[in-house]
């Protein structure tokens, strides 16, 4: 015998299930007198600093079809590279943005959308740059665990092509499922990013 | 405050993502494996929530869209402790919950089971957890319901959870069931899980001591996030 680790295991996940809304965004599905405004619907304030930039992009399964139950949140640094979070020891990220967003799939089309701003550039582990990127975090029926997975920025090409991330991964052509190409949609710069759950173009998603 | 990357995640423990007894997930499972990232700032940082999010009954599902009355059901207390893998406290944990009626009914365009609605309860709730891990928050026992999986398929009594740990690599969605209820163990969804004692982690003891006379039975669920490492030898900078 050797002495025990004393480590206990994480709770298991389960699928968010259909209803997942109910919960995490009530005022979107109709429950509207419980909370004053759903979490994340809002990441920016007018004095937030940075390029305003909208994310847009469907969730798609297996056989092509858009999924409208799912629910997509992002993380992201400022338009410094800093996160609005007590575990950043860097300097102090920008007060009037949050960093976090939630959005459920338009119950119609399955559009999920972020208003949001560019983020700056946070250090890799050894201290050299990451390109600019927000993390996804994806929930829906038939989801079991949620999947996190990166955004690139499609017009950050240099900085892509230097991004330690990006180059580890073995399977060059999937490179391509985590940059987002950039357009501009009634004036505001908008990065379309489809994701896709399984088959060709199936997304690139992390064990983190 | 500060820490570490995560421990790694023991994808053995939670379910996989195929899994053909749940049905919608033989379509929405990644294929390809997933590709192993070293925590970042990116993942080791959180959205952090103050107690100022809250508003006054927003743990108690009972109040919290009553009308003209009380919510019909069991009232019951759900507690417990959100704790890391180090049994360490969670302070300052978002914890969203939502369920069915005490008829296995949901508020939800997309619901279509035949028991009705209750006027008075919507069905959603949340709190944040104190300084020592602990939270608490009040609501109507959930009914089980039929679910178009199997042709037969009864979703266990269950109430959802979303919680926010202090970095986003801990964000989980999970669910917690009733001890003693049967249907459990014939549920494909509880299934997906393949380790019974994982599952058994899922299911919350009725709590005598915690229930309040005349009033509500408490049930206690305690919640594990993943640890995390000490920034001791880690995260050196080039060079250092
Ligand atoms: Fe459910």
């Amino acid at each position: 015998m050797v002495q025990s680790l004393d480590r206990l295991k994480e709770s298991p996940s389960q699928t968010a299930g259909p209803y997942v809304h109910i919960g995490c965004t009530p005022n979107y599905c109709g429950i509207e007198q419980v909370f004053p405004e759903d979490l994340g619907s809002r990441m920016l304030k007018e004095e937030t600093r940075g390029e305003r930039i909208r994310i847009v992009g469907r969730v798609f399964d297996g056989v092509g079809t858009p999924l409208k139950d799912a629910l997509v949140e992002v993380w992201q640094a400022d338009a410094a590279g800093l996160y609005p979070s007590p575990q950043e020891t860097r300097g102090k990220a920008d007060p009037a943005f949050t960093g976090f967003g939630r959005s459920a799939g338009d119950m119609a089309t399955g559009e999920f959308v972020f208003e949001t701003i560019k983020p700056g550039s946070v250090p890799f582990k050894d201290g050299r740059p990451q390109a600019p990127h927000v993390t996804l975090w994806i929930v829906a029926r038939g989801i079991n665990i949620g999947l996190h997975t990166r955004l690139y920025f499609g017009d950050e090409g240099a900085a892509n092509e230097a991004d330690p991330i990006l180059a580890r991964i073995e399977h060059r052509s999937r490179v391509a499922t985590l940059i987002a190409p950039k357009t501009v949609e009634g004036g505001i710069a908008t990065y379309r990013h489809d994701i896709f759950l399984q088959g060709e173009k199936e997304t690139i998603f992390f064990d983190i | 405050m500060s820490g570490g990357s995560f421990y790694q995640r023991d994808r053995r423990w939670h379910p996989p993502a195929y899994d053909p007894g749940y049905k919608t997930s033989v379509t929405r499972s990644p294929q390809k494996a997933l590709i192993a990232l070293d925590n970042t700032l990116s993942e080791m940082t959180g959205p952090v929530f103050g107690h100022d999010t809250l508003g006054p009954l927003d743990d108690d599902m009972i109040l919290n869209f009553a009308k003209d009355g009380e919510p019909i059901g069991q009232r019951i207390i759900v507690h417990g402790r959100v704790l890391d893998e180090d049994a360490r406290p969670v302070p300052g944990a978002l914890i969203e919950v939502w369920q069915a009626n005490a008829g296995g009914r949901y508020r939800h365009k997309k619901e279509s089971y035949l028991a009705p609605l209750d006027p008075n309860f919507g069905g959603c709730g949340r709190t944040i957890s104190g300084p020592d891990g602990s939270y608490r928050f009040r609501t109507i026992k959930p009914g089980p319901y039929p679910w178009p999986n199997g042709p037969n398929d009864w979703r266990p009594a269950h109430i959802h959870f979303s919680i926010f740990g202090q970095g986003f690599a801990q964000r989980l969605i999970t669910q917690m069931y009733f001890e003693g209820d049967p249907l459990i163990w014939l549920c494909p969804i509880v299934s997906t899980i393949p380790d019974k004692a994982a599952i058994e982690r899922l299911i919350a003891p009725l709590d005598m001591a915690n229930t309040v006379p005349m009033d509500a039975r408490a049930y206690k669920f305690d919640i594990v996030l993943r640890g995390r490492r000490s920034t001791l030898f880690e995260n050196r900078m080039e060079g250092n």
